[in-house]
């Protein structure tokens, strides 16, 4: 069983995932993670940790404990479903005679 | 600064397109503006609070709370490094004196600095209460002498003002969670917050020189920048639920920093800052 990052006696502050915006229009991409004693402090811990170069306009942080995320060890069954499932890929399709741009 | 097409995206800057020339505010280094002896005086005083404070504050890296207030408080010396840089470069044009002429060669009688910033770190508390003082003194002055006749002194305020900002608002944050936290961490901010107020009054003296160069339009009068700082200060400690210092610290040190009269605090500093430059001078690495 993995411990949460961030609740062990070890660690005086809790963890945060940092996820970064770097212009608009462009989704907000996981970049690391850092310690903060609140969600305040988290965002500009960020700004100090992941936008020293001129890497973003926008932060959001997110409890690390906040995340479910899925089983590493499912990752077979989990992610192997889609083999063999050609039709999901749009070229798997032959365009239409009457349709030009498609 | 360069344009934003010339930022990469992922941040990754090539050495080799550096100058560190580039890193001067203001006009001085570009035009070659030439401070009078006068200006060079005042801007050595602006310049010597930020050295003397960014030094006190490396000090810090690797014995902060967490790894990321290491960073913070290393951002904010090295933010006041550039200010310190631009400051001297400027006041230095007047006698033909590099940044790192004033920064490594001169002795502890010929700093500028006001006596708050080479108050030494303390605890954490002690470092945010001077922190406090300094960032929302130094929002006020900025601010104002972005509007210098100046304009090297403008420009470098300019630039300047946005990361006082910064700081201000990490002092902030700090006295608030300190004074809020448990009964320890509320004990000692208010411990540090009276340790540091002896300090506050010479922030805001005036004298000749500034009176001169405020007449011109040239410098801040340091006294009408009280208000301002009297005024964000009761917000702070209205929120924090501090209190102004009373008995024993509200006391007013002597001050003298701008003449050159310096707290026991000032010698050991320098003696660490200068002594590499002085044993090899004219080395670079």
């Amino acid at each position: 069983m993995m411990s949460t990052p961030g609740e062990t006696g070890t660690e005086a502050w809790p963890l945060w995932e940092v996820f970064v915006r770097a212009n608009r229009g462009l989704s907000h991409v996981h970049v690391g993670s850092l310690h903060a004693p609140d969600a305040d402090m988290a965002v500009r811990n960020a700004r100090d940790l992941y936008t020293r170069r001129n890497e973003g306009v926008s932060i959001w942080v997110v409890p690390a404990d906040a995340i479910t995320t899925s089983d590493p060890d499912a990752k077979g069954a989990f992610f192997e479903s889609p083999a063999g499932k050609n039709y999901r890929h749009a070229v798997y399709y032959t365009k239409s005679e009457g349709v030009k741009h498609l | 600064m360069s344009d934003e097409h010339d930022i990469d995206p992922h941040g990754e800057v090539s050495v080799d397109r550096i100058r560190l020339a580039d890193e001067y505010a203001g006009e001085s280094a570009r035009h070659g503006a030439v401070a009078s002896t006068d200006v060079a005086e005042y801007a050595m005083r602006l310049g010597d609070d930020a050295l003397v404070l960014a030094q006190h504050l490396g000090d810090w890296i690797s014995r902060a709370p967490e790894l990321e207030e290491d960073v913070a408080l290393g951002n904010i010396a090295l933010d006041l490094i550039g200010h310190a840089r631009s400051l001297l470069h400027y006041a230095g044009t007047d006698t033909g004196r590099s940044e790192d002429d004033l920064a490594y060669f001169r002795d502890e009688p010929d700093f500028r600095n006001a006596w708050l910033f080479e108050q030494p770190n303390g605890d954490f508390a002690h470092t945010i209460a001077r922190g406090l003082v300094a960032s929302v003194y130094l929002v006020e002055l900025y601010a104002a002498l972005t509007e210098s006749t100046d304009l090297t002194l403008a420009a470098i305020a300019a630039k300047s003002a946005k990361e006082v900002d910064y700081h201000r608002d990490h002092a902030i944050q700090w006295t608030v969670r300190l004074a809020g936290g448990t009964e320890e961490s509320r004990r000692r901010m208010i411990v540090g917050i009276g340790d540091t107020w002896p300090y506050v009054e010479e922030l805001f003296r005036d004298d000749e020189l500034v009176e001169r160069l405020a007449a011109q339009g040239v410098a801040v009068l340091p006294s009408s920048l009280r208000a301002g700082f009297d005024a964000m200060i009761a917000d702070v400690f209205a929120e924090a639920k501090l209190e102004l210092p009373t008995g024993r610290h509200a006391y007013i040190a002597a001050g003298g920093g701008r003449q050159g009269k310096h707290t026991e605090h000032l010698g050991p500093l320098l003696a660490e800052m200068q002594v590499l430059a002085r044993a090899h001078p004219g080395a670079s690495w």
